[in-house]
């Protein structure tokens, strides 16, 4: 009689931290999913002043410039997260392209603004990076704890379900940007 | 770390049970005298320590080396502090290798600090993950690329999230307690030897297991000191390659980690700005090369750190460039 109230209790402590280790993941699961959105934000906020110090310099890349501007509008004002994730992966594209086109302006080089700012927006594209990188990695430690045995029987039970991992939904995106440093303008 | 613990029970064990208990085995008022005393003084470092270490070495808070930056660069005199033009910009790339790495472990951001020293080091410190500090030598700053600042940064940082700092403060605190079972039984061995000989007398009446166990704890005791600190350096060393290895799931990069091991063991001459106290700390030894010339057992069992060889081979490992031993 003891011996099955004893086991009894050991399951419910079992199953109890379970459910909290859970939640515990699950919470931040979510958090990572925010802290991505945390960098976008910042990114859309220090491209105005990139453009802005370059702009007196490359005048002849007028056409890169523009495009930059003109993703970063679509970017802020996208619908809904397929579409943000597209539009994000537009700006990073064009960020890409301005950041190759300034290596042919000596005077850029050397100014520190620039290099103070493209130090920013290098970094800010890391952050993003990363936030997507600990989004996966948290999320697949969640989907872990939930799909290994014996947690797996009860983990549906208790009202958890897997966590999506970030990907990349636009084809397109897997292809390597194309850069054109030739002087044609 | 099982190791060391068992080692630390037994010389317990038997300083209990031969010294105070007289031959039979009593509560453990000694073992748990020892741990008290080492526990206090490694437990109140675990507490301020940190503040204590990172004035030791003079480290400088990034903010503040920032703002000596500006307020030179705005004053008329530059003569007073020549800046390298891209000191600040390596001063701002250091503090945001910091938050992307913290980003990337999902921890809090620790407080960056940097150490007027030309000897490329790093280190790490805090109990936990909100009071953390990372210190860099200025030596380090000049020496390594961005990527690779990413790889070292990332390895302290992996210090903090494994909690390394209270497992080396727990590590001490043994240290120190196996340290004092052994001062005090000595002492009692030389002293003792009339008043010993009637307990010896007593216990041989006793099993003759009782004094085969005293003999092996006799010969623990005498060699405890030293077969404490070597279990120590083997917990801190393998610690150390586990920094290596969180570091790289960090980074998903460890080819960057191992440059930046080469370069740091290419340019280092002792760190003098980090003392003895703090070595296990930092990502190489800052004792010098002069333990890592001395090949042989005893030069390996007693440093902080792997061989710098060994950890760039496995790092190498991870990244593919090397054949492992799977």
């Amino acid at each position: 009689m003891w011996i099955l109230l004893g086991v009894i209790a050991v399951l419910v402590f079992w199953g109890v931290a379970l459910y909290n280790r859970l939640i515990g993941l699950r919470n931040q699961v979510l958090n990572g999913w925010r802290q991505i959105d945390v960098q976008l934000k910042r990114r859309h906020d220090l491209i105005p002043n990139l453009v802005n110090t370059v702009r007196g310099a490359m005048e002849f890349e007028r056409d890169t410039l523009t495009q930059v501007m003109e993703a970063r509008a679509r970017a802020v004002s996208a619908a809904g997260p397929a579409d943000a994730a597209r539009k994000e992966g537009e700006l990073s594209q064009a960020l890409g392209r301005l950041f190759a086109v300034a290596e042919n302006y000596p005077a850029l080089r050397a100014n520190d603004n620039v290099k103070m700012l493209q130090e920013e927006l290098t970094s800010t594209e890391n952050k993003v990076g990363f936030a997507r990188q600990f989004y996966n990695d948290i999320s697949t430690n969640f989907n872990t704890a939930q799909q290994t045995f014996p947690s797996n029987v009860f983990a549906s039970m208790l009202g958890f379900k897997p966590a999506e991992l970030f990907e990349i939904t636009d084809a397109t995106e897997r292809q390597v940007p194309s850069v054109d440093l030739s002087m044609r303008k | 770390m099982a190791v060391f613990v068992a080692f630390f029970l037994f010389l317990g064990y038997g300083f209990d049970r031969f010294y105070v208990g007289d031959g039979d085995f009593v509560f453990p008022f000694g073992t748990f005298a020892a741990l008290g005393v080492g526990g206090v003084s490694a437990f109140s470092s675990y507490y301020s320590g940190d503040r204590a270490v990172l004035l030791s070495t003079g480290a400088i808070p990034i903010e503040r080396a920032l703002g000596a930056l500006a307020a030179a660069a705005n004053s008329p005199d530059a003569s007073a502090l020549l800046v390298p033009e891209d000191d600040a910009l390596k001063l701002r790339q250091l503090d945001n290798v910091v938050e992307e790495m913290s980003i990337a472990a999902g921890l809090p951001k620790p407080k960056v600090y940097i150490i007027p020293d030309s000897d490329p080091n790093a280190f790490a410190t805090g109990r936990d993950a909100e009071h953390a500090s990372i210190a860099v030598t200025r030596g380090l700053l000049d020496t390594v690329t961005r990527e690779e600042l990413q790889g070292v940064v990332a390895h302290e940082l992996s210090h903090v999230r494994n909690l390394d700092i209270r497992l080396m403060t727990v590590t001490a605190a043994m240290v120190g307690a196996i340290a004092l079972i052994s001062d005090w039984t000595s002492r009692g061995l030389w002293q003792g030897s009339s008043g010993g000989g009637s307990r010896r007398g007593r216990s041989k009446d006793k099993n003759g297991a009782a004094i085969v166990l005293l003999v092996i704890w006799i010969v623990a005791i005498l060699l405890a000191p030293l077969v404490g600190q070597m279990l120590a350096m083997l917990v801190s060393r393998r610690r150390e390659y586990l920094a290596d290895a969180s570091g790289a799931e960090l980074t998903r990069n460890p080819l960057a980690l191992a440059r930046a091991l080469e370069k740091i063991d290419q340019a280092h001459a002792p760190t003098h700005s980090i003392k003895r106290g703090t070595a296990h700390l930092c990502i190489a030894d800052p004792l010098g090369k002069v333990i890592g010339l001395r090949q042989g057992g005893v030069a390996d069992l007693l440093a902080s750190h792997p061989p710098m060889a060994n950890r760039i081979t496995a790092l190498r490992q991870m990244g593919f460039l090397e054949l492992g031993h799977e």
